[in-house]
C-alpha cells in the first residue's frame, strides 16, 4: 500500500540498522515521546534493529494513559445521568477509574456511545435536543483543532446541549519536565510528529538549547523511526544538540497556522495533571471564558471526585521512562489488557499493552 | 434453485406493513406469516406439514453438528446481509469438521415494528445462500420481542452436516512441520461492517467476503490430501484463530506478516481506523493445516475454486514447547500476535 509498504522495507530497515550500528560507540538513552511510535516499535520488533548500547524509553505521549484518575471519574459520573447521552474516542471507554469504566457504566444503562470525530458528536446533540450531549475531549495538540472546531460550531449555531469534558495535555511542557527531574536518564528526544504537524517546532530549539538535549521530528513507520534514531545517535555521538525533523513529507517548522489560530480562539494553557506524574505547570488546555459555557466541568455540578489509585502500579515511573513494563510485579499476572490495573495496559498505544501484545514470550513469562 | 424463486412475496405485506407482537404470538398472524413466508420460501417446511419437529434421514454414520447465533448491524451489508451470514456461518461451522452441510433450522427473533419487506428480503437471502450452499431448511421458529428490546432482526442458525470420510479433522492432530495455507484475503467483512455502520465513505465500497466454504472444503477432501485442521476466520480474525489452534494443539505456529494478503483498501481503511487487519473479522475465508507434501495439490484445488482464488502459504508449525503465534514482522523482527483481549478500539490519534 503507497506510502505504507515504502516506509516498510526491509532491506532499507537492515541498511539503516547497520549505518547505526557503524556510528554508535557509546550507551544512549532515546525517549520517543509519542505512543503512537511506542505502539510501532514494539509491533515491528524495531529495537531488534539497534545496538545494545541504545536503549529506547517509552514516553508519556499517550492521551488515554495520562488523563487523570480525577477526569475519568468525572467523565463516569457524567455519564452515568440519565439525562446524559455520553460520547468518546473508543480507547478512552476501557480506561479504569477509582472504581469503574466506560464501558461499565454502559452496561448499566448509561448513554455512552463511541464516535469517530467530536463533530459526530455534535450531530447527536444536533439531533436530541431533550439530551446533554458530553464529549470527552482528551488528547494533545494533534486533536485539539478537531475539538476547537466542535466548541467553535456549537457556539456558533447556538447549540445549548453540547459540552466538552476537557483533558487536553501539550507535549513541550511534559518532556521539559521528564529532563528537569533528577531521576531523569533521557540523553535524546524523538519527538512526537503528528503533534509537530500542527504545532511546527519552533518551541523546541530553546528545549534543546537550555538541557542540551538532541530533538529529532520523528514518523510513525518502521523506517521513520530507525531514521530518527539514526539522526539522534548521530547528534549526540558529535556532541550536537539540535532540532531536526525525520518527518518532512507532513511536518513543517511552523505547522499548521489555521488550526493553531482555532486553537488559540477556543482553548487557553492551564496547569493540568498528568496521571502517574503529576501536575505540570502551563502543560494543558482549557476552554477560554468566552467559551465556558460548553465545560462540562462547569455545567455538570460534579461532588467531589475522591481518587484512588491501585497500589501496586507503577505507570507513573513508566510514563517518566525511569521504569520498563516488565519492571512491574503486577504486570501480566494481576494486570492484563483484560483486567487493566493503570491506564498504559488499556490503549494500544500504552507502553504495558504494547509490551503485552507484542514482546517475546520470555517477556511474558518472566 | 434461487433462479427458480418467486421474489414476489406470498405474504400479504399490505395488510401488515410492520412486524407486530402477534406475529409471534402463536395465533392465526403467526400461522399466516409462517405458513405465507418461511413456509413457502422453505420447500421443505411445507411439503412434510407444518409439525413440532421433522424427521430426517441421514446418510452414513458420523454427523456434525453446530449452532450459531447472528446479531449483526446493520441488517444489510455490502457483499450481503443478516440472512446471507445466518447460512454461511452455520455452513462453514460444519465445513470445517469436513462435513457435507445438509440440513438448518432457523429461528427469528424479530422486533415489534420491523418492516415486513425487510423480512421479506431477508427471507429471500437465506432461500439463495441455502440454495448456493446446498443446503434445506427444515425446520424453525418465530418470536417477537417489544419495540426497543432488539436490533430488527436476530437470526439463530443450526446446522446438521455428514462426515463421508474418516479423516479426523481437529487440532489435536495438528503436527510440527504442517504449513499454514489461508484461502484469501483477510479483513474485507469486518471492514465492510464498520464502514456501513459508521457511514465511512470510502472511495471503493469495501464488500464483505460472505461465502459458503462446503464444496472447496469437500474438494480438497476427494482429493485425498492430508488436511489435520481447519478453522473459518470468523470473529477476532486470522489471530484469533491461530492462537486457538496453537493453544488446542499445544505447539507453535510462525507466519510471516508479509505472506498474509490483506487488500490495499482494506489496508487503508484499517490504517485510519487504528485496526489490525489480522484480528477484523471474515466470513467466507479459513486457514488449513496440511502436511507439507500436500501443498501444492491444495493450493492448486483452491486457487480453481471461486472461494479459494487468493490461497497462499503463510507459515507453519514449529515444534516448540511454546504454544504461541510468532509472526515476523513486515520489517523482518520476531514478535507475538497474541489473542486480542476484547474488541478492537478505533484509537484517538
Amino acid at each position: 500500500m503507497k506510502y505504507f509498504d515504502e516506509y516498510r522495507d526491509p532491506k532499507l530497515a537492515q541498511q539503516l540498522s547497520r549505518e547505526i550500528h557503524k556510528i554508535t560507540t557509546k550507551h544512549w538513552t532515546i525517549m520517543e515521546v509519542c505512543g503512537g511510535q511506542t505502539h510501532a516499535i514494539v509491533k515491528f520488533g524495531i529495537d531488534e534493529f539497534l545496538p545494545n548500547l541504545i536503549e529506547l524509553v517509552h514516553g508519556p505521549g499517550c492521551p488515554v494513559c495520562v488523563t487523570s484518575l480525577e477526569l475519568i471519574d468525572k467523565a463516569i459520573a457524567i455519564a452515568s445521568r440519565s439525562d446524559v447521552i455520553f460520547t468518546s474516542f473508543g480507547d478512552m471507554l476501557r480506561v479504569p477509574g477509582s472504581h469503574s469504566d466506560l464501558f461499565s457504566v454502559k452496561a448499566q444503562g448509561g448513554d455512552v456511545r463511541m464516535v469517530y470525530s467530536p463533530l459526530d458528536a455534535l450531530v447527536i446533540a444536533r439531533q436530541n435536543p431533550a439530551k446533554q450531549v458530553v464529549f470527552f475531549a482528551v488528547g494533545f495538540e494533534t486533536t485539539a483543532p478537531a475539538n476547537a472546531m466542535a466548541v467553535y460550531q456549537a457556539k456558533a449555531s447556538g447549540l445549548e446541549n453540547f459540552s466538552i469534558l476537557v483533558s487536553h495535555v501539550l507535549v513541550p511542557p511534559a518532556m521539559e519536565a521528564i529532563l528537569s527531574s533528577r531521576t531523569n536518564r533521557v540523553q535524546g528526544f524523538l519527538a512526537a510528529g503528528h503533534v509537530c504537524a500542527i504545532m511546527g517546532y519552533k518551541e523546541y530549539p530553546p528545549i534543546a538549547a537550555k538541557y542540551r538535549i538532541p530533538i529529532v521530528v520523528a514518523g510513525f513507520e518502521p523506517l521513520d523511526i530507525l531514521q530518527a534514531i539514526y539522526m539522534c545517535v548521530k547528534q549526540l555521538e558529535q556532541g550536537r544538540y539540535e532540532v531536526e525533523n525525520q518527518y518532512t513529507r507532513s511536518v513543517r517548522e511552523s505547522g499548521n497556522v489555521l488550526a493553531q489560530n482555532l486553537v488559540g480562539q477556543v482553548f487557553c494553557v492551564v496547569s493540568r495533571k498528568w496521571r502517574g506524574v503529576g501536575e505540570i505547570a502551563s502543560s494543558g488546555l482549557a476552554l477560554q471564558k468566552t467559551y465556558e459555557d460548553f465545560d462540562a466541568e462547569k455545567k455538570f455540578s460534579l461532588q467531589h471526585i475522591q481518587t484512588q489509585e491501585s497500589k501496586v502500579c507503577i505507570s507513573g515511573p513508566i510514563l517518566q521512562g525511569v521504569k520498563k513494563p516488565y519492571e512491574c510485579p503486577a504486570f501480566g499476572k494481576t494486570c492484563t489488557p483484560e483486567h487493566p490495573l493503570g491506564a498504559t495496559m488499556v490503549s494500544s498505544e500504552g507502553a504495558c499493552a504494547a509490551y503485552y501484545r507484542y514482546r517475546n514470550v520470555e517477556v511474558r513469562s518472566v | 434453485m434461487s433462479e427458480d424463486f418467486n421474489p414476489s412475496c406470498p405474504f400479504p405485506i399490505q395488510n401488515y406493513p410492520q412486524v407486530l407482537l402477534a406475529h409471534g404470538g402463536g395465533g392465526k398472524l403467526m400461522q399466516q406469516l409462517i405458513e405465507k413466508m418461511f413456509a413457502t420460501a422453505f420447500d421443505p417446511m411445507s411439503k412434510e406439514g407444518l409439525h413440532d419437529s421433522i424427521s430426517l434421514n441421514l446418510p452414513g454414520k458420523r454427523i456434525a453438528f453446530t449452532t450459531d447465533s447472528f446479531v449483526v448491524r446493520p441488517l444489510f451489508f455490502p457483499g450481503g446481509d443478516i440472512g446471507t451470514l445466518a447460512v454461511n456461518g452455520t455452513v462453514n461451522d460444519l465445513a470445517m469438521s469436513g462435513a457435507r452441510p445438509l440440513y438448518l433450522s432457523l429461528g427469528f427473533i424479530l422486533e415489534e415494528g420491523l418492516p415486513m419487506n425487510v423480512l421479506w428480503q431477508v427471507v429471500c437471502s437465506i432461500k439463495k445462500a441455502a440454495d448456493t450452499a446446498g443446503v434445506t431448511i427444515v425446520t424453525g421458529d418465530t418470536k417477537v420481542v417489544d419495540k426497543g428490546k432488539g436490533d430488527g432482526i436476530y437470526i439463530n442458525t443450526s446446522g446438521i452436516g455428514v462426515i463421508e470420510h474418516s479423516l479426523h479433522i481437529v487440532p489435536s492432530t495438528v503436527k510440527s512441520g504442517d504449513l499454514v495455507i489461508i484461502s484469501g484475503d483477510v479483513g474485507r467483512h469486518g471492514m465492510a461492517i464498520i464502514a456501513t455502520r459508521e457511514s465511512l465513505n470510502f472511495e471503493s465500497a469495501i464488500e464483505s467476503d460472505c461465502a459458503p466454504l462446503g464444496g472447496l472444503v469437500l474438494q480438497l477432501i476427494k482429493a485425498d490430501t492430508e488436511i489435520h485442521c481447519m478453522r473459518d476466520l470468523t470473529r477476532g480474525g486470522l489471530a484469533s484463530a491461530l492462537n486457538e489452534i496453537a493453544c488446542a494443539a499445544h505447539l507453535g505456529i510462525h507466519i510471516e506478516e508479509a505472506l498474509v494478503p490483506v487488500r490495499e483498501d482494506v489496508a487503508a481503511a484499517c490504517a485510519i481506523m487504528g485496526f489490525d487487519p489480522l484480528y477484523v473479522a471474515n466470513e467466507g475465508r479459513f486457514v488449513i493445516f496440511v502436511a507439507p507434501q500436500d501443498q501444492a495439490k491444495v493450493l492448486e484445488i483452491m486457487r480453481k475454486h471461486p472461494q479459494g482464488q487468493g490461497a497462499c502459504c503463510i507459515g507453519s508449525v514449529q515444534s516448540k514447547s511454546q504454544t504461541n503465534v510468532v509472526m515476523k514482522s513486515k520489517i523482518g523482527a520476531n514478535r507475538l500476535l497474541d489473542m486480542i483481549s476484547g474488541e478492537q478500539l478505533p484509537r484517538i490519534c
